[in-house]
């Protein structure tokens, strides 16, 4: 679970003040995929680094798994971000000296986990996102679409209960995307809480709420769910 | 629903044998998930036109007595040619979307910003719901409601670029022409959100 409470995000250039987040409350419940839209400088990247940890913000606060940030110090925000945040990034960020299953079984090892214990979860996440086959290879072994599932399978391993995923699909094609986007969905589904930047429509469908950011500011959020098949009867 | 899709729709139907007049109506609705809502009377007066145009034939009777119909080979023949026509642009609905936009932006008393929101807000819950369903669909199983889904969810993509082209294009004529003609004949206050867009939001795609 997440919840961002007025968050204030201002960065100074020279004199003058600019609100990257301009007071954004934000709450995403376990199970549910919460979509961030909105144009390039709107805050979208500003907000999921706040909600990671990344960044401090100006004011208001920030709440992970019942954790608020501000009251942590940074080493502890370092292990709550490696034990219970799993970030995806646009450009896969897998470490190109490593196989696979290293590469996921890193934030393991890193919290102290051994390294027989940490290579089983690996080969679990790797099962999971449909790549048993590839934990012994290395990223240049693999395809765009086979790297950002291995990235996936390293933002899911072990406990972790936030994901945020940050225009995850961006490079790869429609039907990669597609295969992504059902791995993290399922992950959602299963229990953690997740939100995905993306400027892609079609893929913001796949969360459960889409909100939009324009010059700092939260504008709307979708409804809950309607019965789409009526939707559909009454509006043909 | 226009009529000629019904038309085209029936006779698909025949491809892969007879069919009694009821059937024909719960097969279009099982292979458009019930959104072609088309009622029995226009099922029946529709095969009555393939009839007379000698696209369909009657064909005897099933266990039950009930009359069967069947594919003509003109019928076979009309068929084919439908599908190697394209739909052109004339033969789509009117907009209503396209419409209202393209008058707000001209509208000085309506703040656009607010009637894109409104719109974007509504076509990303509609866009929600029905990758739901595409998510749920089995094209294995279903391959006509499965791209039928794909339809209205690239559809509903297609819109809400549209819906950033606007409002970025709106935006940055506000910000290249400075209010020079709000200087002399000061604007209305913008319409509140929910006169400017709410009750037929569902109704805007037909």
């Amino acid at each position: 679970m997440l919840r961002l409470s007025e968050v204030e995000r201002v960065y100074r250039a020279g004199e003058i003040p600019v609100w990257a987040l301009a007071g954004v409350s934000l709450t995403v419940r376990a199970g549910e995929l919460v979509a961030v839209m909105g144009p390039s400088g709107s805050g979208k990247s500003t907000l999921l680094s706040i909600a990671g940890g990344l960044e401090v913000p100006t004011s208001g606060s920030v709440e992970v798994e019942g954790f608020g940030l501000g009251g942590l110090d940074s080493t502890a925000v370092a292990h709550l971000r490696r034990d219970r945040i799993g970030y995806v990034f646009q450009d896969f960020n897998l470490v190109t000296d490593l196989t696979a299953a290293e590469n996921v079984a890193l934030p393991l090892e890193l919290g102290g986990s051994s390294t027989r214990a940490a290579r089983a979860a690996a080969v679990t996440a790797l099962d999971e996102v449909g790549l048993p086959e590839v934990a012994d290879r290395f990223p240049d072994q693999l395809s765009g679409g086979q790297q950002q599932r291995v990235a996936i399978a390293r933002a899911l391993v072990g406990e972790r209960r936030l994901v945020l995923a940050d225009e995850p699909t961006g490079a790869l094609d429609s039907q990669t995307s597609l295969a992504v986007l059902q791995v993290l969905r399922a992950r959602i589904d299963a229990g953690a809480a997740g939100v995905l930047v993306t400027h892609e429509a079609r893929y913001a469908g796949w969360a459960d709420r889409t909100v939009f950011l324009r010059d700092g500011r939260l504008v709307d959020a979708t409804p809950a769910r309607d019965d789409a098949r009526r939707l559909l009867a009454e509006s043909s | 629903m226009q009529r000629n899709a019904v038309r085209w729709g029936l006779l698909a139907l025949f491809v892969d044998g007879p069919k009694y007049g009821y059937q024909l109506r719960t097969e279009l609705d099982t292979r458009t998930g019930g959104s072609w809502a088309v009622n029995v009377g226009q099922i029946y007066t529709t095969l009555d036109r393939l009839v007379r145009d000698g696209f369909v034939a009657t064909a005897g009777a099933d266990a039950q007595g009930r009359e069967l119909y069947a594919l003509t080979e003109p019928g076979r023949a009309a068929l084919a040619g439908w599908y190697l026509t394209p739909v052109t642009e004339t033969e789509r609905p009117r907009n209503e979307l396209a419409i209202k936009l393209a008058m707000a932006a001209q509208d000085p008393s309506v703040d656009i910003t607010i009637v894109v929101q409104q719109q974007r807000t509504e076509s990303m819950r509609q866009l929600r719901d029905y990758t739901d369903l595409r998510r749920q669909a089995n094209e294995d199983v279903d391959l006509t409601w499965s791209l039928f889904l794909d339809h209205l969810i690239f559809a509903l993509e297609g819109e809400l670029r549209w819906l950033d082209h606007v409002e970025a294009t709106v935006l940055r004529r506000r910000h290249t022409r400075p209010a020079s003609t709000a200087a002399s004949a000061p604007a209305p206050a913008p319409i509140p959100a929910e006169a400017a867009e709410t009750a037929e939001s569902g109704q805007t795609r037909r």
